[in-house]
């Protein structure tokens, strides 16, 4: 018995939100055991988002749609990305509706929107939160771009379930150009999702936060909804890492205890993924907002030395 | 080992080369630059050892055992006794526009790129792609002295230049005469003492060694 394509993808759409939280319960374990501090479990942010969903919603006299829709937006476009990004098959159907640059405008038609929620209540941390998040993001967009097109030189492809196969096909070899494109994907990732040496997830505080002040008027089920999707987002680019620059073990076929096989495989390599980016957190102390600029041109410059790498030597 | 996989392993290494000295071109503080500047040493011998080891060329190891000694150990240490001599381990270049120059590394890394595609068509030799890298550190070190203004690093500008140097003679003929790398190899050991004698002088003149103190013609401001 195999599943069909479409089965498989949506089990990636199931996959995605209910693994999610896990993932996000995984790192702050992860991180509180290097910090010598008791964890909570791994269901925590479950509980969160459960206790969250439960609350009344409190809303601005002035909020006007844009505010009320961005939750939905976010998590229903987040969520969309898991369609097109192999985690346990490179046979996507959907795939085909979008590739690796219509990937990256998802992410910021997310950032677009909530930066425009931040401003709209009208408050100073949700101003000065969007301007520092367009900021980033202005500068992580181009470097992410350079990053993911080094692979697709490599692989001659902009699709990605097509990258990973002829990824994880080719024969071994070292390969500078994806060393190069790979750490800039990480600076990238860690200044996208938000976490230490750019911004910290944990911290209120008014000077250093940027995330956090945009979404500082949501509660409730809004607010729910922004943290899965937050934890959604910290997934899809671990996800694309895996898919883009280690993708063994992703493809193959349809059969249910194949399936389960690479489900495990993916897991594991999350798991890795998220012990690495904790050990990355913890060695590093967050940047003062004016060194991001230097942080994302090293990004930039890598990922063009990844592209340049690519032409020269290989 | 295959051929294969020496030419992938003498890329990767000249992949390091390029990258150090783009970190040296943005890197701010006195030890990590030259920490920067023995890597890239280290990475040259490693480099050519390997070329040594594809081709049969024997007196590539004593060059790249030369490099090793010169440019790990014996430069780094005395620009490290140096730089506590004259007290300014501390000390962090000021204004310098580093994403401007990061741009403008990266247009040099394509001219050379560009400047050397005719070599490598004609050339028949498995390390003709890294002559660009070569080429590129060059230019790189070249930029590094333009951009920086402290003695100290613009003379580390010049130590990558002449790396650059070495690695372009390795990839483009598969290394100098024995001859000429000894005395290349001696000339810098000279030259890393003039540079001595001279911060010394710079320094006791100038209370520091910001080569744009040098632009002034009045004693007092």
């Amino acid at each position: 018995m195999t599943l069909h394509p479409m089965g498989i993808e949506l089990l990636q759409l199931i996959l995605l939100p209910l693994l999610a939280p896990a993932f996000a319960g995984w790192v702050k374990i992860v991180k509180c055991r290097m910090q010598g501090r008791t964890a909570p479990g791994i269901l925590q942010p479950y509980r969160d988002i459960r206790r969250l969903f439960n609350k009344d919603v409190v809303l601005a006299d002035n909020a006007s749609w844009i505010f009320r829709v961005t939750p939905y937006l976010a998590f229903g476009v987040t969520l969309m990305t898991a369609g097109i990004i192999p985690l346990i098959s490179v046979d996507l159907p959907l795939a085909a509706t979008a590739d690796i640059i219509a990937l990256v405008m998802l992410f910021a038609i997310v950032r677009f929107f909530t930066a425009l929620a931040g401003m709209d209540i009208g408050t100073a941390f949700g101003g000065m939160g969007s301007s520092r998040e367009m900021m980033i993001s202005s500068l992580a967009e181009p470097a992410m771009l350079m990053a993911i097109f080094t692979v697709s030189l490599a692989s001659s492809s902009t699709s990605l379930p097509q990258m990973v196969s002829v990824m994880a096909n080719g024969h071994f070899m070292i390969r500078p150009s994806l060393a190069f494109s790979l750490i800039a994907f990480i600076l990238i990732a860690l200044a996208e999702t938000g976490r230490i040496p750019v911004d910290n997830p944990a911290t209120h505080l008014e000077l250093t936060m940027i995330h956090e002040a945009m979404i500082l008027e949501y509660s409730g089920r809004y607010l729910a909804l922004i943290e899965w999707a937050g934890m959604m987002k910290l997934m899809v680019f671990f996800s694309l890492g895996i898919a883009a620059f280690l993708p063994w073990g992703i493809a193959g076929s349809g059969e249910p205890l194949s399936l389960l096989l690479r489900g495990l495989y993916f897991v594991a390599k999350l798991a890795v993924g998220g012990v690495v980016m904790v050990l990355i957190e913890t060695g590093l102390a967050k940047m003062r907002i004016f060194r991001l600029p230097e942080y994302l041109g090293s990004a930039f410059l890598l990922a063009t030395l990844g592209m340049i790498a690519f032409f020269i030597l290989e | 080992m295959s051929t294969e996989l020496v030419i992938q392993l003498n890329t990767l290494l000249a992949a390091m080369i390029l990258l150090t000295s783009f970190a040296l071109l943005v890197q701010r503080r006195m030890f990590a630059i030259l920490h920067i500047f023995a890597w890239q040493g280290f990475f040259l011998g490693l480099s050519t050892a390997v070329i040594g080891f594809a081709t049969g060329e024997h007196h590539l190891y004593i060059s790249s055992l030369l490099t090793l000694v010169m440019k790990v150990i014996l430069l780094p240490y005395i620009l490290y006794t140096l730089i506590h001599k004259l007290k300014i381990h501390r000390e962090i270049e000021s204004v310098m526009n580093t994403p401007a120059t990061m741009l403008a590394g990266i247009g040099l890394v394509i001219f050379s790129y560009h400047l050397t595609a005719p070599v490598r068509q004609l050339s028949t030799l498995m390390t003709r792609s890294t002559l660009a890298v070569a080429l590129a550190t060059v230019m790189l070190g070249l930029l590094m002295m333009v951009t920086r203004r402290h003695a100290v690093s613009q003379i580390i500008g010049f130590l990558a230049m002449e790396n650059g140097l070495f690695f372009a003679a390795t990839s483009a003929t598969y290394g100098m005469p024995m001859v000429v790398e000894l005395g290349v190899a001696l000339d810098l050991l000279i030259a890393a003492f003039i540079f001595g004698i001279f911060f010394f002088h710079i320094n006791t003149t100038f209370d520091s060694l910001d080569v744009d103190q040098m632009a002034k013609l009045k004693e007092t401001d």
